[in-house]
Parts: structure tokens; C-alpha cells; sequence
């Protein structure tokens, strides 16, 4: 609890670390309030003023149907915010798994594990998020799995060679020594030594997870209509895109936006959880 | 660098590539309908099914029909389109080359603006000129390939502007400045995302080199500021550089992929998105294998740069 305390003061004293901090603190609550928060029904249509520019009743203007923008996006943010952080934290957690087990096995296991590991990574992430979601099928859920799948190799080569940094210490072979289990020494000496790490990479990753999941809305293979996820409000708007700017406008600069302050927050706490770190 | 690195790093990709057509397969297979339920329709019936099942192959064991598929295949046979019946192979091999007309125009153009861009701001640390190129490289870095893609269609090629076509492909041996035209829009986009990502890794390694004693040396020896730049640092973060801009052809794919998409450019990522739409399995799993497989000879291609270039290494 104190770390956690000093961690946040260091990472208030840097200028990125302080920004992000503030935005993702307030996404967050945009994500889980957001239905709350919206001014109008997101799904109300407003036929007298389709296409509106941003005005005092439509604070970021309408869509075709009229749909309150602002509305939308705010409801949105649950489908792309929150499901972007289940798949970073289904890929952390599953790729943890993986590299703790295969660093600490070692041997021919983690030979073949690691090899496959690489040949997965040879993959391009998005074109294995699209072989994934062929076989799963089309949905928000599925394209959080495929998310999740595709980080999961990147994730086990970090908490492998921490594994490996880690399991020859003097303090691990102690605990063996005193006859610990296994699992003791994976959860009391390993996995502490592996958040800081793993902790800067998940958070970066949220924000290529918000992009990729976008994208994958906007391919047709995510959120299906009439969901409100901000890749597929883009993808929906393109048919009138030249009518009017605001309904691409407003939810692309709050995918840029997200993304923004979550690598922010990921660079910041870099910069504060790894001792070797300049500048 | 010895041959015998080379023979290494070629065998590695072999290896590599027989892993990646292995996935493909096995994603293939995982599929809930096979071929022969996609040909016939889904009120086809058993008697049908198993005549075709048995025409196809697709009752062999799995290792039989993937080794079968791989031996194809390495005859440049990928089999015939369940959407057009047309055969996968020529079509695929016309697209790359339309892809590659992307994504090799993008890679160029960036390593022209990204490398000056990241030498300046690192040398430039902390000045006002530095932090103008992190922050639009930041935002840059957080816009996805299709909003980027689809802002400047509607910025440049809405009917009131009008400046570029909003879609198509034009060929360049029918239409020089046509094709040219139509490319523009794809390569731009393309070439901003990357360039974002590729100058902020290019000053941080400029930075780091610009700390390190070598240089200090260069510059107490009293070499112009210029010389110690272009000569001494650029040269020792050239290498990084390479295997940035390498890995950066996975982004680079992902982004063909979906700025083919957008601007309707008949490349290798919109058949295969197409094929996907439409459960084509043998145009899925040659698009994917393809792209797959250029990513692996890019990075091939880095590796071997990387050791001709430095002299410190011997393998």
C-alpha cells in the first residue's frame, strides 16, 4: 500500500505521468458512469435535426438519424474502454502464465514453448486477431479474445526472462532450500518481482488494444449494430461521411484520445518503476 | 559475415514459415463448417456431403491434408476460390504486387522523413523543436490507421474538394499520374502512422547515443557539432534504426490491411478481409500466409543488413 502511495507521488511529479494519470483516472469513470452522465437517449432519433453541428443541445452535433453524438460516445466508452482493458488484462494474465511456467520449468519444454512462441510473434498482431476472430466468428466478446490471444506471447517473453532473472537469485534458492513448494516460491519471491514490468506493458497495451479493437469493429468483425462502439459508429458514419464531419470527428478524437493518455500513463510509470530508466 | 550465418538465417526462416503455414492450417481447421459444407450450401444432403468430402480429400487425416496442401502450395497451387471458383493462386500474387506498390512507397518515404525528424528532435533535446515533434509523433501514435485514413477522405477527396479519387486502383502501365493519384490518399496515411512511430524510436536511440563517451570524445576533440551528428551518432543509431523499422513492417501490414479497406484498394488485405466475410478458406489462408510470410523476409532482410553493416558483429 505505501509503494503503491509512493509510486503514485513519483509519477505525479512528471509532467506525462500527471496528465495521464488525471485522463485515464477520468476515463475510467466516463466508462463505468457514462450511461449516466449522457445528456440524451443514445438511441433517440431526431429527425428535424440530422447532421446538426455541435449546439447547445447537441454539445458535439448529431448523425444521420439525428442521434445525439455526445451521447453515443459516452456510452460507448464502456464497449471500447472496459473491453479494452478485459483483453489486456485476458492477454497479460494468460501470457504470464505461460512465461512464468516456462522459465521455471526450463529445459526442453521451455525450448519448445518459446519457439512456438516465436513463431506465433511472426504472425503480424492484427492478421492474428483476424485468423482468430475467422474461427470464433464475429462479436465484441470474440474480438476481446482475440486481443487477448494475440498479446499473450509478447506478455510471456517479458514474465519469462523475469522468471529466469529471477530463479537463480540467492533468496530463490534459499526458499528452496528451506524445502518450499513450487508454487510458494512462484507467488512469494517471482510474481512481485515481475508487476513493475509487466504493469508498464499492460498499460501501454491498453491502448493498442483500444485501436486494434476499434479496428476491428470498423472491419465488421467486432461490436455489431446498433452497439455504440466508437470504431463501429466510424465505420457506420463513412456512408454519410461527406454529409457531415462530426459523426467520424467525434468518435475518432476519442479513440485518439484514450490511447493518448493510457500511453501517457504507461510512459510515466516507466519512467518511475524501473530504476535504470534516464532522463 | 559468413556464408554460414546466412545459410543460419535462411534456414530460420524456413523454419519459420513451416510454422506459420502450420497455424494457418490448423486455424483453418478449426472452423465449424468445412469446404464441402460451403460448396454444397447447408441443405446439401449426406450422400452429397460425403461424395464431395471424399472428392476433396477433406476425410483424410489432418497431417495428410495439410502436408498435401503444403506440397501445393510450394508449387505456387493455393487452390481455387469457393467465392469466384476462380484459383487462389494468380489472384493473390496480382494483389501483392498491388500491396507491395503501398507498402513499399510508404516504407521509403518514411525512412526519408521519419530518420531526419527523430535526429533533429534528439539533438534539438528539450528545445521547443523536440517537443513539437514529440507531441504530433504521440497523437500520431494513438490514431488508428482508419480514422486517420478515413479523416483524410473526408478532408481531401470530398466532392467540394475534390482533390483525390475516395477510392479504386488504377494500374500503372495504363495511367502514370492516374495511378499515382489514386495511391496517394493509402501511401499518406500510412506514411504519417509510421512516421510517428519510427521518429520516436529513432530519438531515443539518438539520445542515448549522444550520451555515451564515444561521442563526448568526438566533441572535446573539438569536431563541428554537425560532423559529430551526421558522422559519429547517426551512424552508430543507424543500426537500431534497421530493426525498429523492421518490426515496424508488422504494423505496416496490419495498416495495409485496413487502409486497402478504406480507400476499396484491391490489394492482399482486402481479399482477405473479403475472403474472411465470406468463410473462403483457401483465399484466407493464402492471404494470411502471404503476409505472414513477408513479414518474416523483412525482418530475414533487417538481420542481414544489420550484419553487413556493422563490422563489430562476427558471426
Amino acid at each position: 500500500m505505501q509503494a503503491t502511495l509512493k509510486t503514485l507521488r513519483a509519477l505525479m511529479r512528471s509532467p506525462q505521468g500527471a496528465v495521464g494519470t488525471i485522463l485515464v483516472t477520468l476515463l475510467l469513470f466516463i466508462s463505468v458512469f457514462g450511461p449516466m452522465l449522457a445528456p440524451q437517449d443514445p438511441e433517440s432519433f431526431n429527425f428535424g435535426s440530422r447532421f446538426s453541428e455541435p449546439t447547445s443541445q447537441f454539445l458535439f452535433g448529431t448523425d444521420w438519424f439525428g442521434r445525439d453524438l455526445l451521447s453515443r460516445v459516452l456510452v460507448g466508452a464502456r464497449s471500447t474502454v472496459l473491453l479494452a482493458i478485459l483483453a489486456t488484462i485476458i492477454g497479460t494474465a494468460s501470457g504470464a502464465l505461460i512465461g512464468i511456467f516456462s522459465g521455471f520449468v526450463g529445459g526442453w519444454i521451455d525450448e519448445v514453448i518459446m519457439r512456438t512462441i516465436d513463431a506465433v510473434m511472426a504472425i503480424p498482431g492484427l492478421l492474428l486477431a483476424l485468423m482468430i476472430l475467422t474461427v470464433l466468428g464475429s462479436s465484441s466478446l470474440n474480438a476481446v479474445i482475440a486481443i487477448g490471444i494475440a498479446f499473450a506471447p509478447g506478455m510471456s517473453r517479458i514474465a519469462r526472462s523475469t522468471t529466469l532473472s529471477v530463479r537463480e537469485l540467492d533468496y530463490v534458492s534459499a526458499a528452496r532450500a528451506r524445502g518450499e513448494s513450487s508454487l510458494w516460491i512462484i507467488f512469494a519471491e517471482i510474481l512481485p518481482n515481475m508487476v513493475a514490468p509487466v504493469i508498464v506493458e499492460a498499460t501501454i497495451r491498453v491502448a493498442f488494444a483500444i485501436m486494434t479493437l476499434a479496428t476491428l469493429s470498423f472491419l465488421g468483425l467486432g461490436a455489431q449494430p446498433p452497439s455504440s462502439e466508437w470504431g463501429l459508429m466510424i465505420a457506420e458514419a463513412r456512408e454519410h461521411m461527406f454529409r457531415s464531419p462530426w459523426p467520424i470527428l467525434v468518435p475518432g478524437v476519442a479513440i485518439a484520445l484514450v490511447a493518448i493518455a493510457f500511453n501517457l500513463l504507461g510512459d510515466g510509470l516507466r519512467d518511475v518503476l524501473n530504476p535504470h530508466a534516464q532522463e | 559475415m559468413t556464408i554460414y550465418y546466412v545459410a543460419k538465417r535462411l534456414i530460420y526462416l524456413i523454419f519459420t514459415a513451416l510454422l506459420v503455414s502450420l497455424i494457418v492450417f490448423s486455424v483453418t481447421q478449426l472452423l465449424p463448417a468445412n469446404a464441402a459444407t460451403m460448396i454444397l450450401g447447408e441443405y446439401a444432403t449426406d450422400e452429397a456431403l460425403a461424395a464431395l468430402n471424399n472428392k476433396l480429400g477433406l476425410d483424410d487425416p489432418a497431417p495428410v491434408q495439410y502436408l498435401r496442401w503444403l506440397s501445393n502450395v510450394v508449387q505456387g497451387d493455393f487452390g481455387v476460390s469457393l467465392r469466384t471458383s476462380q484459383p487462389v493462386g494468380p489472384t493473390i500474387m496480382n494483389a501483392l504486387g498491388r500491396s507491395a506498390i503501398l507498402a513499399v512507397s510508404s516504407l521509403l518515404l518514411v525512412c526519408i522523413i521519419a530518420i531526419p525528424l527523430g535526429v533533429l528532435a534528439a539533438s534539438q533535446r528539450g528545445k521547443i523543436t523536440d517537443l513539437g515533434v514529440s507531441l504530433v509523433s504521440y497523437i500520431g501514435v494513438s490514431l488508428p490507421e482508419f480514422v486517420l485514413a478515413t479523416l483524410l477522405l473526408v478532408w481531401l477527396a470530398s466532392p467540394s474538394v475534390g482533390l483525390f479519387p475516395a477510392s479504386g486502383y488504377v494500374p500503372f502501365s495504363e495511367n502514370f499520374w492516374d495511378a499515382l493519384h489514386h495511391i496517394v490518399l493509402p501511401v499518406l496515411t500510412l506514411t504519417i502512422v509510421l512516421t510517428a512511430h519510427i521518429s520516436r524510436m529513432i530519438r531515443s536511440e539518438m539520445a542515448d547515443t549522444l550520451e555515451t563517451d564515444f561521442i563526448r570524445a568526438a566533441r572535446l576533440r573539438g569536431l563541428p557539432k554537425r560532423r559529430v551528428l551526421f558522422h559519429h551518432a547517426l551512424r552508430n543509431s543507424m543500426l537500431p534504426a534497421i530493426t525498429v523499422i523492421a518490426l515496424d513492417v508488422g504494423y505496416l501490414i496490419g495498416g495495409v490491411i485496413v487502409v486497402e479497406e478504406v480507400f476499396a484498394f484491391p490489394g492482399v488485405g482486402r481479399q482477405l478481409i473479403l475472403a474472411i466475410q465470406n468463410r473462403d478458406l483457401p483465399m484466407i489462408q493464402a492471404g494470411a500466409l502471404i503476409m505472414a510470410c513477408s513479414y518474416a523476409v523483412a525482418n530475414l532482410l533487417a538481420d542481414l543488413a544489420y550484419g553487413f553493416l556493422d563490422k563489430r558483429i562476427k558471426y
